[in-house]
């Protein structure tokens, strides 16, 4: 047919255009960038946390303080050893330092929001209660009461 | 202006924020904490009588003791239930107390309070677990009470009517002091 190669009469079919791709993309780019929050602090600890049917969402991410309890992470063991640390953010501390982080963390958020502020422990299934202890102890004396452990659901079946 | 290449910067910016990102939801079990007794304040005779209270308590070993009696994870639930609800208002078992919630009017609210106690050796998972399991045994009880009251579960309550059913159904659960911790250790 002369529709196929027929260079008798050329009607040349129009190449698509492609300005609105930019435009398709940039609104992905824009979705994610919006959803996004930065890994704020890089892991130094092994967190694997445990299993809690009764999990509940965490309300307000923006206004959580995180601590972290796990093993250092391998490349760590060497000068930490293997025993469960403290991780806030980007170092290792003792449950004593605590009270500078939470009252560093509550100094950055909000006035009026302050008071819902969630101290979130993040700790590995197979520490010892000994640790959290001591770190629940410190979180009652500088009152950040309200916490949550962070775990999540198990697998449904 | 030649625009092809503002695909190619936006897809490479996309792939960025797509690594980057960080998409699941943080879970976990909500819990208060009390707040640090007043070393000023007279120590006020927290008597609270032997049958409103449960002892819940994880040993080294992860063993799981409530009220005395070995048991596993998976019975705390129904026994923590037995103990809030009392049915047959056993002598043994905690005492009500009718106070009046408003918008809902007197309610029969039990006085148990569950307490919490766990070793220095005790697991993170298996304190977990029974954190879990006290949830669990509130959140049914609350279920019910909202069942029977408004024919529908506690989640889709509104927030006024959660109130009434968080009243009447209290969630006493205290996490031991840890000098007590170290009492049992011995």
């Amino acid at each position: 047919m002369s529709k196929f190669g027929g260079s008798s009469n050329k009607k040349e079919v129009p190449e698509m255009t492609q300005a609105s791709l930019s435009d398709i993309v940039f609104m992905l780019l824009f979705f994610f960038m919006v959803t996004t929050q930065m890994r704020d602090s890089e892991n130094k600890v092994v967190v694997t946390v445990p299993e809690a049917s009764q999990s509940v969402k965490l309300e307000r991410k923006d206004l959580a303080a995180y601590i972290n309890i796990g093993t250092p992470t391998l490349q760590y063991r060497a000068q930490y050893g293997t025993d469960a640390r403290i991780q806030l953010n980007d170092s290792f501390r003792t449950p004593d330092e605590i009270r500078d982080f939470i009252a560093a963390e509550r100094d950055s958020k909000n006035e009026a929001d302050r008071q819902f502020m969630t101290t979130v422990i993040r700790a590995d299934r197979d520490v010892r209660m000994g640790i959290i202890t001591k770190v629940k102890q410190e979180l009652r004396r500088c009152s950040a009461l309200k916490i949550m452990y962070q775990a999540r659901k198990p697998e449904a079946q | 202006m030649n625009t092809s290449s503002t695909a190619d910067i936006a897809f490479l910016l996309l792939c960025y924020f797509l690594m980057t990102t960080t998409m699941g939801s943080q879970t976990g079990l909500s819990r208060r904490l009390p707040p640090m007794p007043d070393p000023n304040a007279k120590v006020e005779d927290q008597k609270v009588n032997r049958r409103n209270i449960i002892m819940v308590r994880i040993n080294s070993q992860d063993r799981l003791f409530a009220g005395n009696e070995l048991m596993d994870v998976s019975q705390l639930k129904d026994k923590i239930k037995e103990f809030l609800t009392n049915p047959t208002n056993n002598p043994n078992l905690p005492d009500k107390q009718t106070i009046d919630i408003e918008g809902y009017g007197p309610c029969e609210v039990s006085k148990g309070v569950i307490s919490l106690q766990n070793d220095n050796g005790t697991s993170y998972h298996a304190y977990i677990a029974v954190q879990n399991e006290l949830v669990k045994a509130i959140d049914e009880l609350r279920d019910d009470f909202s069942y029977r009251n408004y024919g529908k579960p506690f989640i889709r309550l509104s927030e006024d009517y959660q109130d009434i059913v968080k009243e009447a159904v209290p969630s006493n659960i205290s996490e031991a002091e840890p000098k007590d911790v170290t009492k049992n250790r011995k």
